[in-house]
């Protein structure tokens, strides 16, 4: 029998981050958007961020968009975004809605007419 | 790694707001398929790595040896008018997936549930998931060719449903039918904030 239950508790491990477990700015949604900040060099960056900030050069992504097409686990990805709008690579622009916030009626109408439209 | 993507991959500038909801339920459910079915872009997935609690964390060095599990998640994005972009994720229903959740849940408006009437009880779980992190939700039975025709009290009742929790079904593979099965969650959480 395998000692481990099959509810076992997960948590995250950390690559790429200098063993940094979390970002060092806890405001990263998954879809907080980011694009790359004009005429910020990104040659002496490791790989990941530097394709990261190559990527954001062409407009605005999401958090999770980042993650997907660099193929780095989420948190690690959070990391290494945090660490860029530290180093102002990256600017954020915070469109979600904040947590514990109550639901916005306008935003919940807008988006009900536009998915009949749809 | 790429290096630049095509102009649809990003979010249009003028986005203003994003919404996020979640399209949850058990594995095999249709979750992707319903996001695929309504997504502007094809959907994505990335992954999260995960490790045995008490394992270290800080560290990666050597996590080959540690035990590990990736869950994977996919979204989907839909522009909508101008500035509204609505952000779908298909989430894994299963509760060992916590911390995950707690990110997903994290700003999200509601969650679709999905449901698969051959086997209702896979989607306790999302269900115990949903309501533990208080968010507002529509169940979606979704319709496979060998699912048995369950009256409706039938379903709410298996699921423990509270009346108000709107019940619909919903063909994953179709694109009017998943719209319509959103537009009940949103029509929901509207209702909600009136409330
Ligand atoms: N008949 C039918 N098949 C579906 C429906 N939704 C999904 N499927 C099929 O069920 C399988 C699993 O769907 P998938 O979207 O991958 O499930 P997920 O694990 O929840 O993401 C796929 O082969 C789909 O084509 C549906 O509404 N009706
Ligand atoms: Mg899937």
């Amino acid at each position: 029998m395998s000692p481990v239950s099959r509810r076992r508790d997960l948590v995250r491990p950390y690559v790429v981050t200098g063993g940094r477990a979390r970002p060092s700015r806890n405001t990263l949604d998954l879809v907080t958007l980011l694009t790359a900040v004009p005429g910020r060099p990104a040659a002496a960056l490791g790989p990941e961020a530097r394709a990261m900030v190559e990527l954001c050069r062409g407009g605005y992504l999401a958090v999770v968009d980042l993650a997907a097409h660099l193929a780095l686990p989420l948190s690690v990805t959070r990391v290494l975004i945090a660490d860029l709008l530290d180093s102002g690579h990256l600017a954020a622009r915070n469109t979600h809605r904040p947590a514990g916030t109550p639901a916005d009626r306008d935003t919940l109408e807008r988006l009900l007419d536009a998915l009949h439209a749809l | 790694m790429p290096s630049t993507l095509c102009e649809t991959a990003y979010v249009r500038d003028s986005v203003r707001a994003t919404v996020k909801l979640l399209v949850a339920g058990a594995f095999g459910v249709g979750k992707t398929t319903l996001i695929g079915s309504v997504s502007e872009i094809t959907p994505l997935r990335t992954e999260e790595v995960m490790t045995q609690a008490g394992a270290a964390v800080d560290d990666l060095t050597g996590i080959e040896g540690k035990l590990t599990t990736t869950v994977a998640l996919d979204f989907g994005r839909l522009t909508l008018g101008e500035d509204l972009a609505l952000f779908l994720f298909g989430t894994p229903g299963q509760s060992r997936f916590l911390p995950l959740w707690q990110d997903l849940a994290h700003g999200a408006y509601g969650a679709l549930v999905l449901a698969d009437t051959r086997a209702l009880q896979r989607c306790f779980d999302t269900l115990a998931l949903v309501e533990q992190h208080g968010l507002p939700y529509v169940v979606a039975v979704n319709r496979f060719p060998d699912s048995p025709a369950h009256p409706e009290a039938e379903v709410r009742q298996a699921l423990d449903l509270e009346a108000g929790t709107p019940l619909v079904t919903c063909d994953a593979r179709d694109h009017t039918s998943s719209r319509s099965a959103l537009i009940a969650l949103v029509a929901h959480l509207h209702h909600l904030t009136g409330a």
